[in-house]
């Protein structure tokens, strides 16, 4: 008897959807057989039989949501009635989670979704639940039908749907004249687009992830950053760049980059790192509208998470801007995109501890809003950052510096920053987890920071 | 016109483009002065230079004319140019105003950047002139952007991209012809192939040396020109512009032309020999081409020297301006960085 397992067909993928078996019980079937499509929250994918044998149950029906990984979905008979010994995961193999992660603390939970409340919106504006994608998906959607000089260019985004779905059926509406595969060819396109856009159009250029703008960053930077003032002001780049920032899961070291730092240096350039779907809209809204260059960094592993985004018509937020998640008296903790999530676990073992966190999520990287986090600072008198790329140089030796200069008396102790390891992120997935920011080092540091 | 699709040099010139190529003795003699006015100014720009006055890189242009001024002569209202960093001619015969070129190389307020952006920066929507781009092969990639945005919004518009023969071996050139034929834009690339990137020969350099080539695999058509004949260029050109305006796709002209001047003013030119460039200089010069065209339509000498006289009062004018309008206000330093408004 061999069991059939729910395998894991992205690097980022939990579960999914059993959406057809494509076999009964009792059905022979040889290795490489398709046996049944599953729905990831990116694509349908066909799965092939690893055994050869006779269907002997199916576990889990067609049509079943929310299979997790690793599930058993089926028994297979091996065709001479002898059993296997060890299961076997339908293909591609499911990775084994490993098994006595020395950081198992490290992993979060999901992140719960949290009642959105926006002190700028009147109390009992409804709200829906949506995806980060989504939310991405119809923020470029509404503001493509508003302005046609709004077009979507990239790997992928078209016929493809989208390598992580975000741009799905925009093709359909708009066509393709708006929604532009590209060749993989990240310097080219890239600085077409800004070609387009010292032109007047008002390009969104797609990366399929940050890590290959590295080969279009002249561009980002020479071309579309600098242009406005060596030009005197008369070339304007009004250009939004994106696509999923930082490390998504196992993915190694050249595909697992936090740009932050990188593109918040650049004069010229504004950057966004938005943390749930709210922001995720309406901060690509006002991104698109903006007359400037922007660098928007988005979380592969926030694209399928699920937030309260206020139901109303044309929801933008400004650019600029953070935003105070949980109020807090005894610590600060400064993040942005993913690791907000974590600053918010975070926040909530210390309050279990007697320790009142507030959590700062600066949305905006550059034009930074030191002002907020002054303000908190001045309220609780410790810091702590956060970030997922690299420490030196970062986005939290730049806060530091900032609160060092214009908030020195208010702080009674050194402030601390979380970020990742000092070394390319590795593949092993205890060393991963060991390299990335974790709840738990945000709990630390910020006890660290109390003297407790 | 039959083009064959391996990127050879048509057999015929000037026939059946659609474009009157003809060349009559107003437009030579205008071609002449554009021409002159490059020279001239370019020779100031190096006086300039040497004085102290212009810092920096300041690449002169000095060899090179008729390619800028024949192309220019072709372009329609609405078309966009772009090049790299030998900028100073291509924006005179674009139209620039002189006093705010050769204020902007003396870094004054005067300059059509109001002195933020140097020799290699300058722009112009009006005249159509997109910089002006320092990195070597950048402007290939952003004028086909221009050409992708003429393309949507189809207004029949044309953009020129300008880049070297240096420039020519980077990889985004590629990308960017690979795109332009893939979606058909409007595109004409202008390798003005001077034999030298920086110090180093197209023999020491390029593996293929015949640039018109270098779109074969993109099925690109290219045509060798003769880039010191101000009229072969203007021929060429109307071929080029034609096949792009059409909705035929990108097209390449290899102008082969020669700059006298080193790289930049830094550089004394060691590579080559002082009697390579005589030879040029005495043999191919494209003003004294231009001469000689124009004795055969009958312009006389006084004529000329009534040409000369103007070109010679406006780079006058456009010097003494350029020594005299003030450095930006400190005040400018933050200028320009942002739009506020958003839209």
């Amino acid at each position: 008897m061999t069991d059939i397992l729910m395998p894991a067909l992205s690097p980022t993928m939990e579960e999914g959807t059993l959406a057809k078996w494509l076999v009964k019980e009792g059905d022979t079937i040889k290795a490489g057989d398709v046996i049944a499509e599953i729905e990831t929250d990116k694509a349908t994918m066909e799965v092939e039989a690893v055994d050869e044998g006779v269907i002997e149950a199916i576990l889990v029906p067609a049509g079943s949501e929310n299979v997790k990984v690793n599930t058993l979905i089926a028994k297979l008979a091996g065709e001479d009635g002898a059993s296997a010994s060890a299961p076997a995961a339908a293909a591609p193999a499911a990775e084994a989670a490993p098994a006595a992660a020395p950081v198992a603390a490290a992993a979060p939970a999901p992140i719960a979704a949290s009642a959105f409340a926006d002190p700028e919106l009147p109390e009992g504006t409804p709200t829906k639940k949506i995806t980060v994608r989504d939310a991405l998906r119809d923020a470029m959607a509404e503001e493509m039908r508003r302005d046609d000089r709004v077009f979507l260019m990239g790997e992928e985004v078209a016929q493809y749907q989208g390598a992580y779905k975000v741009s799905r059926e925009l093709l359909q509406e708009f066509g393709d004249k708006r929604v532009i595969d590209t060749p993989i060819t990240e310097h080219g396109f890239a600085g077409m687009g800004v070609g387009a856009a010292m032109a007047g159009l008002k390009p969104i250029v797609e990366f399929m992830t940050w890590n290959f703008a590295m080969q279009a960053i002249d561009h980002i930077i020479n071309s579309a950053a600098k242009t406005l003032y060596m030009s005197g002001g008369q070339i304007k780049s009004s250009i939004v760049f994106r696509g999923p920032n930082g490390a998504a899961s196992r993915v190694g070291a050249q595909h697992s980059q936090d740009y932050a730092a990188w593109y918040g240096n650049i004069p010229g350039l504004k950057v966004i790192a938005p943390y749930d779907a709210a922001d995720a809209k309406g901060l690509l809204k006002a991104a698109i509208r903006d007359p400037n260059p922007i660098v928007f960094l988005e979380h592969e592993m926030m694209y399928g998470h699920e937030f309260d985004i206020p139901d109303v018509e044309d929801y933008v937020v400004p650019i600029g801007k953070a935003k105070v998640r949980r109020q807090g008296t005894d610590v600060t903790l400064v993040a942005y995109s993913r690791m907000v999530g974590f600053a918010l676990q975070a926040a909530e073992a210390l309050a279990a501890e007697g320790i009142l966190a507030e959590v700062v999520d600066l949305r905006t990287i550059r034009p930074m809003d030191h002002a907020t986090v002054l303000e908190s600072v001045k309220k609780t008198n410790r810091l702590v950052t956060v970030e997922e790329g690299w420490g030196p140089m970062g986005v939290g030796a730049e806060i530091v510096a900032r609160i060092t200069e214009f908030g020195f008396d208010y702080l009674d102790a050194p402030p601390l920053r979380v970020h990742q390891e000092d070394v390319p992120l590795p593949y092993a997935a205890n060393l991963e987890a060991l390299s990335l920011p974790s709840v738990d080092k945000i709990v630390k540091a910020a006890k660290a920071v109390c003297y407790r | 016109m039959a083009r064959t699709r391996k990127g050879e040099a048509p057999t015929e010139k000037g026939a059946d483009t659609g474009v009157n190529a003809f060349v009559g003795k107003e437009e030579l003699l205008k071609f002449y002065q554009d021409m002159l006015l490059i020279r001239r100014f370019e020779e100031r720009a190096g006086q300039l230079y040497g004085m102290g006055l212009i810092g920096g890189f300041c690449h002169l242009y000095i060899g090179q004319e008729a390619i800028a001024v024949g192309m220019q002569s072709i372009q329609h209202k609405g078309d966009q140019i772009i090049t790299g960093y030998r900028d100073h001619g291509h924006m005179l015969a674009a139209g620039m105003d002189p006093k705010e070129v050769m204020a902007e190389l003396t870094g004054r307020a005067g300059g059509s950047s109001r002195g933020k952006g140097g020799s290699m920066h300058m722009f112009d929507i009006e005249t159509g002139f997109y910089g002006g781009h320092g990195i070597v092969g950048a402007q290939v990639a952003l004028g086909t952007g221009l050409a992708l945005a003429n393309h949507y919004k189809g207004n029949g518009n044309v953009s020129y991209a300008y880049f070297g023969d240096g420039a020519a071996n980077q990889g985004q050139v590629y990308e960017s012809f690979n795109m332009a034929q893939l979606w058909k834009l409007p595109v004409v690339y202008v390798i003005e192939n001077n034999q030298y990137a920086m110090g180093t020969s197209v023999e020491r350099s390029a593996s293929e040396t015949a640039f018109h080539k270098r779109g074969v695999s993109f099925r690109i058509p290219g045509e060798e020109v003769d880039g010191m004949d101000v009229v072969a260029v203007r021929e060429a050109g109307a071929r080029a512009s034609e096949h792009a305006r059409s909705g035929q796709g990108p097209y390449i002209l290899e102008m082969k032309t020669y700059r006298y001047r080193g790289h930049s003013m830094s550089d004394p030119a060691k590579y080559r020999t002082k009697e390579e460039v005589d030879e040029v200089k005495t043999t191919r010069d494209p003003i004294d081409h231009i001469k000689e065209r124009l004795a055969a339509a009958g312009v006389t000498e006084d004529d000329l020297k009534t040409v000369d006289g103007e070109v010679k009062r406006i780079v006058a004018e456009a010097a003494e301006f350029a020594r005299t309008s003030p450095e930006p206000d400190p005040s400018e330093l933050y200028t320009d960085v942002y739009l506020e408004a958003a839209e």
